[in-house]
């Protein structure tokens, strides 16, 4: 499992990268979704990996938090999620201005001279 | 109290005038006349405490934690200061309502004087060296805007900038010397770092600190060699110039060596450093001063010059020294001020100030001329004046320092005299000859109230010569005591001493000055002189206009190399630091080839298996693809969803996969805008070289962040699970304090409830920020027609006219089904809302889901059919979202408990039987209304403008070649 899922960041993480670097504002975007999930699950994994086990404490009596997900990092995630989600829109709205602006969807604004 | 009072009130005041009509000259003179001679009143009320020898002191704490606090503190130095900033400060404000023409904006000009005097009273009343080093960069700001006040003349944005760039960078100096002189003391408080003068001497880091001290004084009193920008400051109006540059700015740097004079002088680098540059300034300042042809230059290197003298005094460190420095400081202000004055008065009534024009004012202007005449001869020191005592004290102190082997001092005071004489009599002679008659205004006398200033400092200067004893005496004396206590040696302030040396160095000056004076009119033609002779090649400003020169395009060199507007240069080198810095600091992860600890499961596997090949897949079709890389990444979105549902995060899950929903349809509304791309059909089309080689170079550091990425994430993974931090506490906490058994939802509405208010309100302020972009939103001229696929017959909406789709709506049968879904998906909402706290939900995810179904009713029934029928202001589901939130948290605060602090209120209802209503419920609407409004209006705005550019007049509508669009 660990091993999976730490594969799985990386490829995302390593395309997003990838992404990131090149000159068109879409793929940036498409990048910079990739990279959010692989961050936003590193986030989450630093609670560790646990099955089954939701932080939902319906039990009576006292409880054990050995038996529970770490809450902590689901809770700073999922506020994240919804964060990334309005600063992807920013970002939309800025490339596609850029494009109305600039006459191309380069990300310096202008074609470079090659 | 009163000290505060003295200071705050000018700021005050500042504000008061600046508020007041362009016009209210008069207004603007009482209230600054009034303010002033107010301070005046309690300064001099003060006397009868600080003249007893006590130290008036008002603290007031302002950050005890690190041991600053605003102090305030008054001895008998700056008594006397604080009596010269105001004394001079009430007459040239009544000097300036005359001064100042009807069409100048005088609330400018009160307001910044006002500013001006209240710095410098900060500086000499404060009593911790760092707040004096904020009142110090004050005085030169206000300075600049003062020397600046007309800014429509280049010479005076020029003067005004030289000042403040010399002044200030001078400020900064004296910052960092104030504060090697606390890290010495321990301590910024004057008082203590006045006691420790051995300390301070002895210490390794005496000589930068000294230096750095002596630039910021030395910059303020415009020394050698920065002495150059008070001539260029005297484009200000002459108000200015009589105040701040004569008797009470430029004095703020001799001020500071008399203020630190008894824990810094003493030792030969003191003496040297301020001897040496008083010198330098002393002579040239003279010698120059004789050659100008502008009276306020004259008078402007005559002013550098006596600093210099101040600064010698100050430099040769005996007792009897500061007491002439004290005393000099004084009477410049009186002499100085008074001629300042007498030259805007000729100013003000020939229209001139060009001395070879100006002759025989005597006639035009008698009152005026005698006045100046024996202002001048206070300056050239002529016994019975109270330059003479000064002057007196000053050639006693040189002879002094030379003893019987050493003259060069006495020759440097003796020449000093010699030019002071000749530029005294260069002076008066304006006012002798024969009047010509192409002044540009026929001159007559000022009115009598312009005149009066300068009446009251010339009787100053008479009564301080004639009795100083009586008249200054006592002040002085209060003065001196107050630096030197127990030190403060015997001196007499007599005129008359006897016939002794000083004296005849005295009358060597007088009538060595005259002659000298009489040989360069007569010889030399010191009239139609163009230059100054042997020091004209000497220019300061032209030095400083170099420096600026170097330093700008030093500047502009360093931002061609180290700077690039263009992105992605810096993307990768962001990215590059991302990946090398960690490996820098953190030693190599050794622990990898450990076994997992987990079970191994192939459908998690597989999961990953297809999450991987539509990350990869999305980031090779994200060029010439569009719409596949964006389906391909809301692959990736939703395997990442199931993951967290696999993984015991259900709350993580929901919110994922909704925000996954709407993270498609608003891209999906973007592509429209983007150029089209096709990839190209033939394959002849050469990579060139470089792109090939930088393409390898991003392959491999993606290689490489993904491969870290995977290393730390496993890494981290092994370690086991985390103990000892706060999750416990919350976990534990969840049910039996914040009244939820789901603890990520109780995380957030209610421990960390602040955060969320904080996340929600940049949820607000983005969608906001999306909204007032788009309604300036400039498509490319290209995207405007309707796209290709909008054109097709297949498209029921393509002969749909806006009207038609109002009625009947866009897809028809869709759009009846989904109108019966909207009440089910709201409900949907519902249930995931009201059961938030105790199992997945909440308000994060119910907003998304109202969010999409709202959306869906866009896509399937049309953006005009949707608006006529639905009123949604989502404006305002933000607006009451956020206040809902807020609401929640200011109750708490009302019931006197912190901020946010939630509470369960318990009621049984018939029916439901017994309801837990936690306060953070009504917190999570908040959140509810402002995810809603948030989501809904970033999309609608930008769903938006295709029906805006559909509005568009058919000519623009329908070009021949419709580009085509193969990514949508």
């Amino acid at each position: 499992m660990e091993a999976v899922i730490a594969i799985a960041m990386g490829i995302m993480f390593g395309s997003g990268v990838w992404l990131l670097l090149r000159p068109r504002t879409f793929q940036v975007i498409i990048g910079l979704l990739l990279i959010s999930y692989a961050v936003n699950l590193f986030i989450f994994i630093m609670g560790r990996l646990t099955i089954n086990q939701p932080p939902l404490t319906l039990a009576e009596g006292t409880i054990d938090p050995a038996l529970y997900a770490d809450p902590m990092p689901q809770a700073l995630v999922l506020t994240a999620i919804v964060i990334g989600f309005a600063t992807t829109a920013l970002y939309l709205v800025v490339m596609i201005g850029a494009r109305g602006l600039t006459g191309t969807d380069h990300v310096d604004g202008k074609e470079t001279s090659r | 109290m009163l000290l505060l009072i003295l200071i705050a009130t000018p700021f005050i005041a500042s504000i008061i005038a600046a508020l007041m009509p362009a016009n209210a000259r008069n207004r603007e003179a009482w209230l600054a006349g009034g303010v002033t001679l107010s301070g005046l009143l309690i300064t001099s009320y003060l006397y009868t405490q600080v003249g007893a020898g006590e130290i008036v002191r008002n603290e007031f704490a302002w950050l005890p934690d690190y041991g600053l606090s605003i102090m305030l503190r008054m001895d008998g130095l700056a008594w006397l200061f604080a009596m010269l900033v105001q004394g001079i400060g009430l007459l040239v404000v009544i000097y300036a309502r005359y001064y100042m023409s009807p069409a100048d904006p005088v609330p400018r000009f009160f307001s910044f004087l006002l500013a001006f005097m209240a710095s410098m009273l900060g500086v000499v009343l404060s009593g911790n060296l760092i707040q004096l080093v904020v009142f110090w960069e004050l005085t030169s700001l206000t300075s600049f805007l003062l020397i600046g006040y007309w800014h429509h003349r280049a010479d005076a944005r020029r003067g005004a900038r030289m000042a403040f760039t010399v002044t200030a960078s001078g400020g900064l100096c004296l910052l960092v010397g104030v504060l090697l002189l606390g890290h010495i003391v321990g301590s910024y408080s004057l008082d203590v770092v006045l006691a420790s003068g051995d300390l301070i001497r002895e210490h390794s880091l005496y000589r930068p600190m000294l230096l750095l001290v002596a630039l910021g004084a030395l910059t303020k009193s415009a020394q050698f060699p920065f002495h150059f920008w008070l001539p260029h400051a005297m484009a200000a109006p002459t108000p200015v110039s009589a105040f701040l540059h004569s008797a009470t700015m430029v004095k703020a740097g001799v001020f500071l060596l008399m203020r630190l004079w008894p824990s810094l002088s003493g030792t030969p680098e003191w003496t040297w450093l301020i001897t040496g540059a008083g010198l330098c300034t002393m002579l040239i300042g003279a010698f120059v001063a004789i050659f100008q042809h502008d009276l306020k230059g004259l008078l402007a290197y005559s002013t550098i010059s006596h600093l210099g003298l101040i600064t010698v005094l100050l430099g040769i460190g005996s007792p009897l020294a500061l007491v002439a420095a004290i005393f000099h400081t004084l009477n410049h202000a009186t002499f100085k001020a008074s001629l300042f004055m007498a030259a805007g008065i000729i100013d003000h009534e020939t229209g001139t100030r060009d001395m070879r024009h100006l002759r025989g004012l005597y006639a035009a202007l008698p009152y005026t001329a005698t006045l100046a005449i024996v202002a001048s001869a206070a300056m050239a020191g002529v016994p019975l004046l109270n330059g003479f005592i000064s002057k007196e004290m000053f050639f006693a102190e040189a002879l002094a320092v030379g003893s019987a082997h050493n003259w060069g001092m006495s020759i440097a005071a003796v020449l000093m005299g010699i030019f002071g004489v000749a530029y005294s009599l260069r002076f008066i002679y304006v006012f002798f000859g024969k009047q010509p008659d192409d002044l540009p205004k026929q001159p007559h006398e000022p009115p009598r109230w312009m005149r009066f200033p300068v009446e009251f400092l010339v009787l100053c200067c008479l009564v301080v010569g004639i009795i100083p004893g009586l008249s200054i005496g006592p002040f002085l004396n209060v003065a001196v005591t107050s630096v030197l206590g127990d030190a403060t040696p015997y001196y007499s302030l007599a005129v008359w001493h006897g016939f002794n040396l000083p004296l005849t160095m005295s009358i060597v000056a007088l009538i060595g000055g005259v002659a000298f004076y009489i040989w360069l009119r007569l010889r030399y033609g010191l009239i139609q002189s163009t230059h100054v002779p042997l020091l004209g090649r000497f220019n300061g400003k032209q030095a400083y206009e170099n420096t600026m020169l170097r330093l700008s395009s030093s500047a502009s060199l360093l931002e061609k190399l180290l700077g690039t507007r263009r992105l992605q240069p810096q993307l990768l080198l962001m990215v590059v630091m991302l990946l090398a810095v960690p490996m820098l600091i953190v030693r190599p992860v050794s622990l990898l080839i450990l076994p997992a600890n987990g079970e191994f499961s192939w459908l998690f596997a597989g999961l990953w298996l297809i999450g991987a090949i539509c990350a990869v897949a999305a980031a090779w079709q994200a060029k010439y693809h569009r719409l596949a890389a964006l389906s391909l990444v809301g692959g990736v979105g939703i395997i990442t969803s199931m993951a967290f549902l696999w993984l015991s995060a259900p709350d993580l899950a929901l919110t994922q996969l909704m925000v996954e929903t709407i993270t498609t349809v608003l891209i999906l509304l973007g592509l429209r805008w983007l150029p089209p791309r096709i990839v190209p059909k033939e394959l002849s089309i050469i990579t060139s070289k470089r792109a090939i080689l930088r393409r390898s170079r991003d392959m491999v550091i993606a290689a490489c962040a993904g491969l870290a990425m995977a290393l730390v994430s496993y890494a981290a993974l092994l370690r086991g699970p985390s103990t000892g931090g706060i999750s416990d506490f919350f976990l534990t906490r969840a049910l039996s304090e914040g009244g939820g058994s789901n603890v990520v939802n109780v995380l957030l509405v209610d421990f960390r409830s602040f955060d969320t208010l904080g996340e929600i309100a940049v949820l607000a302020i983005v969608a906001l920020t999306v909204y007032a972009l788009l309604r300036r939103f400039r498509p490319a001229p290209e995207s405007l027609p309707i796209p290709a696929q909008q054109t097709n017959s297949v498209d029921p909406a393509a002969g749909q006219t806006p009207t038609q789709q109002v009625e009947t709506g866009y897809l028809k049968i869709p759009s009846v089904y989904l109108r019966l879904l909207l009440p089910i998906m709201g409900v949907i909402a519902a249930y995931f809302f009201i059961r938030g706290h105790n199992l997945p939900g909440g308000g994060f995810v119910a907003g998304l889901i109202f969010a999409v179904a709202i959306i869906v009713q866009y896509m399937l029934a049309g953006t005009q059919w949707v608006e006529t029928h639905l009123r949604l202001q989502p404006h305002r589901w933000i607006a009451f979202g956020l206040l809902i939130a807020c609401a929640t948290g200011l109750g708490a605060w009302l019931l006197g408990y912190p901020f946010l602090t939630s509470h369960t209120a318990h009621y049984t209802l018939p029916l439901l039987g017994e309801v837990h209503l936690p306060s953070a419920f009504i917190f999570d609407l908040g959140v509810f209304g402002v995810v809603v409004g948030s989501s809904i209006l970033i999309l609608v705005a930008l769903a938006h403008q295709s029906v805006r550019s559909h509005r568009l007049p058919a000519t623009t509508m329908a070009p021949p070649s419709a580009p085509k669009q193969e990514t949508n």
